[in-house]
């Protein structure tokens, strides 16, 4: 800050054009950190959204920077510290896999604020995290899944095995199920969040095994593409519209709306307001949207998977209602009981129906 | 689990497409490893023909096209490979990591335009009513050309080297370049020829990645591909039926690996990702261990540069 101040009252002192070179030094700079390719057209696009929206809102006042393909690991401690020395004042890390890596470099900039997404570690008093009730679009998905499949078989292609993505294959099953009792589902573990071919083939094998329904937990259009060659069978967009493949094998989608957190975080770094806290917003809070449920959809199968849409967004229904029993029969949610965000976060058992064990 | 729900014949059928990028680079780095040249920048032209393959077919819309420029691309990048090591004389190994490099990078940069675009889809083979035949129709006639045209080009490299005067050239130039070189054979230019088709055939083997297979770009989507397809040569003792052997058991086990998981089987997913690599390699091996000669199957002059006043 000392510096700063210095070449503020130095510019001052030297005229115009030095005092606008310094007016520039004190733009807020935001950064981001992409785990994809924004071309991804899933995850890392809709990040990269949010930091449009973010550059939209403050015009010249900040500054936004990012870098794509950042392994999960070692390379994102580097490229955080790079970024924290380069002198941005928050840090968005938006990827599950940056968590220790945000936390360390964290220690180290006290002054710089970081912004997790999906983690649950705040080891310091300048790390955030902020995440989305990602499972609240599933129910809505599974919902369409289980009236739509024929074969009675949905797929799930899951990244790795984290409770944000269990939410979601729990959210999926129960909902088919709810509408579908014969209905069964099939997870494979991809091991990755953005790899086409991988993805792709994980889609193929599912469509083999009779499945005809696929949701998909990774950030790339390729399951949908794979879907696209196999009349009969459909997908949804995830992470964001994926409209390109309207409107079939896309049925709908669930679409992560960060824009109007960014703008939030930002301004709270300008006003110097800004304080560690733990989002987690949902449909309700517009950070989960559905996209647009395509005629490929009956329209009472639509009219169904919209009322709950909006009974969650009421506040009216929880996905994770009671009864519910963990997959080896022991209850866990009792009639009317609704799950607390603690048993959620830490979410690492299958529930009764879903067959086959989560890989530790 | 239920392995009922594994339909066989599916799952021949979709080997026969997961092995062709593989049996094609494989191939490719069989005609050059044979003309005494070892290519070890298989993954970097498979790569450069997956991005032009995918930059073409998508700005001229036509995959036929876009085949035909990931041929070219495979075979410009291998040029470069072939400058170095023929006319300069550089080291073959060294060059042929540092082509897997530049091409990653290459392809890399050529590819930011086009990350998250459709290319055109490639049409499967129309046979009519054989495609309705129960089980042979779903295995032999239900795929795209480039399926067949894999087959194809392994049957003409092997009757290519077995019957034919070229072949025999070839043989020879891989085998002893100096006795090649006195009997009038220009080696350079041999081994230029086939330097370009390995190229060629990688640059086809990645634009079925990228054009069929995913179908999309991404950084690196080759995916280790071109690493598979120099090993397969290696154990698959230069000889073409093998190579494809080789190449659907790899094809078949990342296929099935895959469907036991969806069938929900329990095996560790951890064990069944590293399935196709051990599994083939282990069988290749045993196949060639057997005889006690697979090493004598390596090209004399492998590896080794030539120049005619040695």
């Amino acid at each position: 800050m000392k510096r700063r101040t210095l070449l503020a009252g130095a510019a001052l002192g030297l005229g115009l054009t030095l005092a606008g070179t310094a007016m520039a030094q004190d733009r807020t700079k935001a950064c981001f950190v992409y785990v994809g390719p924004i071309g991804d057209g899933g995850w890392t696009y809709q990040h990269h959204q949010g930091l449009l929206a973010v550059q939209e809102a403050f015009g010249d006042k900040v500054e936004t920077t990012y870098q794509e393909n950042v392994p999960e690991g070692a390379d994102a401690e580097r490229v955080l510290t790079q970024m924290a020395l380069s002198g941005c004042d928050i840090i968005f890390t938006t990827s599950f896999g940056y968590m220790d890596a945000t936390n360390a470099v964290a220690a180290r900039f006290p002054d710089v604020k970081f912004e997790h997404a999906t983690g649950y570690k705040r080891e310091h008093p300048n790390v955030a995290t902020y995440n989305a009730r990602f499972y609240e679009g599933r129910a809505v998905m599974g919902t369409i899944a289980g009236r739509m499949t024929k074969s009675n078989k949905i797929g799930y292609i899951a990244s790795f095995p984290i409770p944000e993505v269990i939410q979601g294959i729990n959210a999926s099953y129960i909902h088919a199920r709810k509408v579908n009792p014969d209905v069964t589902i099939s997870v494979v573990w991809a091991y990755t969040w953005f790899d086409p071919a991988k993805e792709a083939d994980a889609a193929k094998a599912l469509i083999e095994q009779g499945v005809d329904v696929i949701l998909s937990h990774t950030d790339s259009t390729a399951p949908l593409a794979e879907l696209a060659k196999t009349p009969g069978t459909i997908g949804f967009g995830q992470a964001s519209d994926m409209a390109e493949y309207k409107p079939s094998p896309r049925v709908s989608s669930i679409i992560d709306n960060w824009a109007p957190y960014y703008i939030k975080r930002v301004q709270a770094v300008i006003d110097g307001t800004w304080e560690q806290t733990d989002a987690w917003e949902g449909i309700a809070g517009g950070e989960v949207e559905i996209g647009e449920i395509t005629e490929a959809v009956p329209a009472e199968v639509k009219a169904e998977a919209e009322a709950m849409r909006d009974a969650i967004a009421a506040g009216t229904y929880h996905p994770f209602t009671g009864p519910l029993n963990k997959q080896d029969g022991t209850p866990w949610l009792a009639e009317g009981q609704t799950a607390s965000d603690g048993d959620l976060l830490g979410m690492d058992f299958y529930v009764e129906g879903i067959e086959g064990d989560i890989p530790k | 689990m239920d392995l009922s729900a594994i339909n066989p014949a599916v799952l021949i059928a979709s080997l026969m497409v997961a092995a062709v990028p593989i049996m094609l680079a494989a191939t490719g780095e069989l005609v050059v490893e044979k003309a005494g040249v070892l290519n070890l920048g298989v993954e970097g032209m498979m790569i450069m023909g997956a991005v032009c393959g995918l930059a073409i077919a998508v700005e001229a819309e036509s995959p036929v096209l876009g085949f035909v420029a990931a041929a070219a691309g495979g075979a410009a990048l291998s040029l470069i490979f072939a400058f170095l090591t023929q006319v300069l004389l550089a080291n073959q190994v060294a060059t042929g990591l540092a082509l897997t490099l530049f091409g990653l990078g290459l392809s890399s940069l050529i590819g930011q335009g086009y990350v998250g675009i459709k290319p055109p889809p490639t049409p499967r083979l129309d046979f009519g009513p054989l495609a309705d035949i129960p089980v042979l129709g779903t295995i032999l006639f239900r795929h795209d050309p480039v399926v067949y045209l894999s087959v194809l080009i392994v049957a003409a490299v092997w009757a290519l080297l077995r019957f034919t005067r070229a072949g025999l050239i070839l043989r020879a130039v891989g085998e002893n370049h100096d006795a090649a070189h006195a009997l009038g054979y220009k080696v350079q230019r041999i081994r230029l020829a086939a330097i370009l088709f390995g190229g060629a055939m990688a640059g086809l083997g990645g634009a079925y990645i990228s054009l069929v297979r995913v179908p999309q770009w991404t950084d690196g989507i080759t995916a280790g591909a071109g690493w598979i397809a120099l090993a397969i040569v290696v154990f698959a003792g230069w000889k073409p039926w093998r190579i494809l052997l080789g190449a659907y058991l790899f094809g078949g086990i990342t296929v099935l690996q895959l469907n036991l998981q969806a069938a929900g089987a329990r095996i560790p997913v951890e064990y069944l990702s590293m399935s196709p690599y051990l599994i083939t390699i282990l069988v290749l091996v045993i196949m060639s261990a057997g005889r006690g000669r697979a090493a004598l199957n390596a090209p004399a002059a492998l590896g080794r540069n030539f120049h005619a006043s040695r």
